[in-house]
Formats: C-alpha cells, structure tokens, sequence
C-alpha cells in the first residue's frame, strides 16, 4: 500500500513540474487573474494528491489538472460577486465542463497558454528581477521561498517583487499575449535573457546547494525545451538550449576535490553524452534554418569543444571564426577576451597577448582578465610577467574553486 | 486603458509649435495617434522658465521659480490616449519626436 501511495506521490510530483506552467497560463487566460490562477492550480494539484491514490492517476494528467483547476476558478469566482464578468466569459469554457469530475476531456480542448505567459512574464515594462522571479514562479511553478534562496533575498523581498510585478501587468495593460511579427525579435531576445540567466545562476552552484533544492539550471533547460517545442520555426530558442545543454554535459567535470578544472584539463570521458546529442541535434536543426544569432554562435562555439576528442585537437580555427561573427553580432569586451584566446591558439601567443592588452581598460577589475593573460604569458615562457598577473587575478577571483586552481598554478610556476 | 504620455525632454532642442506642425515626424505621429487612439487629448507646455511650483508644508504656502523635479528631464507636453494595452502606447510613445532626442513615460491613468 506504501508502494502504492509512493507511486502516486511520484506521479503528482512528476505531473507538477510537466503541468504547472501549463495550469497557470491557461488559467491566466480564462480569468486574467495571476493570484487566482496560482491558487486554484495549487489546489488542483493538492486534490490530485487526494483522490488519484483512490481513482488512479488518469490517463491525461495536465487535462484531469487543467479541468479541476478552472472548476475551483468558477466556484471562486460564482461566491464572488465581482465575479460575474469574468464567469459570463467563462460561460464558454462551461460547455465541455465534465461536471465535478473532470473525466478525461480531449487534448485539442485545452489550450496551450504557455507562451502568452513567458512573453509577458518577461515583458520589457517588467524590471529585470521581476521577469526572472515571475517565470521562475509561474511557469516553473517555483515557490516564493525557493526562488528567495536560489537568488540569496528574503523571502518578504522576494514575495513583494512578484506583487509589485503582477500589479504592473494589470495596472499598465502588459498584454498576456505572444507578441506580433514586428515585436518578436527584440520580446523573444529579453525571453532569451531571462532562461539563460536562470541557467547561469544555477551553473555556479555547487554540488551541496543543489541537492537541497530544485537546480535553476534543470528548470532553465526545461523551459528551454518548452520553448523549443512552442516556437519549433525560431532559430534562437534552439540555439539557446544547445548552449545550455552543451555546457550542463560538462557540469561534473568543472571542478575536483574543490578545485577548479580548466576546459584544457577536463575528463572528457565523463562529459554526458546524452546531453551532448540533444545539444548538438538543436543546434544543427537551428543552423540548418539560416538565420544566425548570438545564442547559436555560442553553442556551435561550445560544440567544438564538446566534439574535440581532446584538447589538443580542438578546432581553434572555427571558433576565432565563430567569436569573430560574434563579435560583430553583439559586441562586449567579454567576447573580445574570449576571442583573443581564440587568437592566441590560432595565430600565436603574442597575437593574442597583444589583443588582451587593449582589453586593460574596459575590464578593469575582472578576474578572468588577468587569469586568461596569466595562462597565456606562462605559455609563452614569460614566467615573472605570469606571477604578478596570476596574484591579481588571486586578488580578484569571487569563488574558493578559482582562488585554488590559481594558487596552485602559482605554485607550478 | 488610457494612458498619460509624458512628453520629456531637457530642453535644448525645443521646436516651435509652426516648426512641429510641419515635421514630418510629428505628422506621422499624429496620423498613428488617430489611427490606435482615436479618443485623445493633449496640451504642450511652456519651458520650464514660465513654470511655477506650489507646495504646503505646515500650513505655509511656499512658492518657488522652477519645475518640481530635479531631473535632467522635463515635462514639454501631455498627451492623453485611449488604446487596447501597453504594447499599443509604447507604439504611439515612440512615434513622437521627442522620444529621439528626450523620451516619453507613459502613465496609466488612475481611475
């Protein structure tokens, strides 16, 4: 009977993060009520941990879901009597209504409100913490205390930025739509933001935090998925969860024993394969559409490293081309750092050095400046010049793993 | 949704009323203020040299020189519309002249 119960247990929990985004958005559609959205999903799911143990977990689970949710919200919404608007636009929706019941209604009669959510979730009008906290919240189906934690805020503070964000969406008329043709390119650019710095945020973190909470990283790669599948003709999107998922492979392999790891002297035999294939799959469907953008530069630069059977045949030539287009693209002094690398493998060290260099002033202050100089210098046998550029990169370095790695590069010198 | 779109700017262009009418820009602006707002209403104002600020602080009306805000910026007009959502105010917003050179806020309208 335990079994049995843990079965349901799993399967409710399974269905949470498939279905949550999917129950909300809908829910948004048919109210145009984010907090009554949330709760009346929130019970679903709690009714679902009541009766699928007696019932059996249906066939359809978002469907059997979805339906309960927008049950509770007409229940709601008949008490109250502000309601009755909102219930005459939902008087449609009552005619495929089961009854208490949901039963098992056909797939076609729910729509996918998904991507109406994420684009306005991630709205320009939206300050940047909010858009990352409201996807987190509504579409991931993150509690408040959980995305408070990952991003190291309060809870209270947390709890206010996703009242203030939800009250400027209806105050200011965001529209919960997918942008027209006109807007999407630069709406799906801030979308595209959004994911990737949820990923980034899960990237650093360390094995211990992660087996205590859900990993931003593992939710930035699902909804990248989403997205995929909801946007199958955009480029971006694919583009963007090939970088993500080419740089999840490697994940295991970044630090040792609290130490961090160069891509150089990584054990490539425990990069994740399966990982690798589903990166390298979007990101061939994503070139194959011709129209380039800076997520799929990104990932074909990461897929040359991921295709490198070791370092030293890594394709240095292709990826000065690839930071080159990048460049051009969407022009930073990060991307130039990274391309004096890419210089420095392909046309010799001083090449490259001499490219660092010129970087001096608008990196002022950035560990990996003086990190990437030192690496290059001890190359290039200039050993005195790579001591002092090492200890400031010690100096600057935010993490323990990189104090480490430097230090003991130090010591070799 | 009817918005307030504040028309700001830190005055150094400032164009006459004639020298408006007959940009380009700002026809086309009001041509898609019609087109998405056919209900609107606006007023330009005056430089903030003519402008005068009253506050009431313990009882005691104090008058000065000046605009109320320390910005940069300053309100040159007020164009009130009436449209579908944000989305559509941001359109009109950034057809005007002004959001070239200075920038438009737009204000949802308290009611």
């Amino acid at each position: 009977m335990t079994g049995a119960h843990d079965q349901v247990r799993a399967a409710v929990e399974a269905a949470y993060r498939q279905e949550w985004g999917q129950v909300v958005a809908t829910l948004i559609g048919m109210t145009g009520d984010w907090d009554l959205a949330e709760d009346c999903a929130q019970e679903a799911f709690a009714s679902a941990m009541a009766t699928w143990p007696r019932d059996g977990v249906p066939r359809r689970p978002g469907a059997w879901l979805t339906t309960t949710a927008r049950n509770r919200a007409t229940d709601r919404l008949r008490r109250d009597s502000t309601g009755a608007a909102k219930l005459r636009e939902l008087a449609v929706l009552d005619r495929v209504d089961p009854g208490p019941d949901p039963g098992e209604p056909a797939a076609e009669e729910i729509p996918d409100d998904r991507l109406r959510l994420i684009f306005t979730c991630c709205h320009p009008a939206l300050p940047f913490p909010a858009r990352v906290a409201l996807t987190l919240r509504t579409l991931a189906g993150l509690s408040t205390a959980e995305i408070a934690r990952a991003f190291l805020s309060a809870e209270p503070t947390m709890a206010q930025r996703l009242v203030r964000a939800k009250r400027k969406i209806a105050e200011a008329g965001i529209p919960y739509r997918v942008p027209p043709a006109e807007l999407l390119p630069g709406r799906l650019a801030a979308v595209l933001a959004v994911l990737y710095l949820i990923f980034n945020e899960g990237y650093s973190e360390d094995a211990e935090d992660r087996s205590a909470r859900r990993s931003l990283a593992a939710e930035a790669i699902r909804l990248g998925r989403v997205l995929v599948a909801l946007m199958p003709d955009e480029p971006e999107p694919r583009g963007l969860l090939a970088l993500m998922l080419l740089h999840e492979a490697r994940r295991g392999t970044r630090t040792r024993e609290g130490v961090l790891v160069t891509l150089e002297h990584q054990d490539r035999t425990r990069w994740d394969r399966i990982l690798i294939a589903e990166g390298l799959r979007n990101l061939e469907e994503a070139l194959a559409m011709r129209r380039t953008g800076p997520y799929q530069l990104q990932a074909a630069i990461a897929a040359c490293h991921a295709e490198a059977p070791d370092a030293a045949d890594t394709d240095w030539p292709r990826i000065l081309a690839l930071y080159t287009q990048l460049t051009a693209l969407t022009p930073s002094p990060v991307v130039e750092l990274n391309r004096a690398v890419a210089v420095a493998m392909v046309d010799g060290l001083e090449a490259g050095l001499r490219l660092v260099d010129e970087l001096e002033g608008p990196l002022d202050g950035y560990h990996l400046l003086p990190a990437t100089r030192a690496d290059l210098l001890r190359r290039a046998g200039r050993t005195a010049e790579a001591r002092v550029a090492y200890e400031r990169a010690l100096e600057l370095a935010p993490t323990e793993a990189e104090r480490r790695y430097l230090t003991g590069r130090l010591r070799e010198l | 949704m009817r918005y307030a779109l504040l028309i700001c700017d830190d005055e150094s262009v400032s164009p006459s009323n004639d020298e408006l009418e007959t940009d380009p820009v700002h026809q086309r602006f009001l041509e898609e203020l019609q087109r998405r707002s056919p209900e609107h209403s606006g007023v330009r104002l005056r430089p903030i040299v003519d402008a005068t600020t009253v506050r009431v602080r313990d009882g005691e009306t104090l008058v000065s020189d000046g605009p109320f805000a320390e910005t940069k910026d300053f309100v040159g007009g007020v164009v009130i519309i009436e449209c579908a959502d944000l989305d559509d105010a941001i359109a009109i917003a950034a057809g005007h002249p002004y959001a070239r050179w200075g920038g438009v806020e737009i204000r949802p309208i308290w009611e």
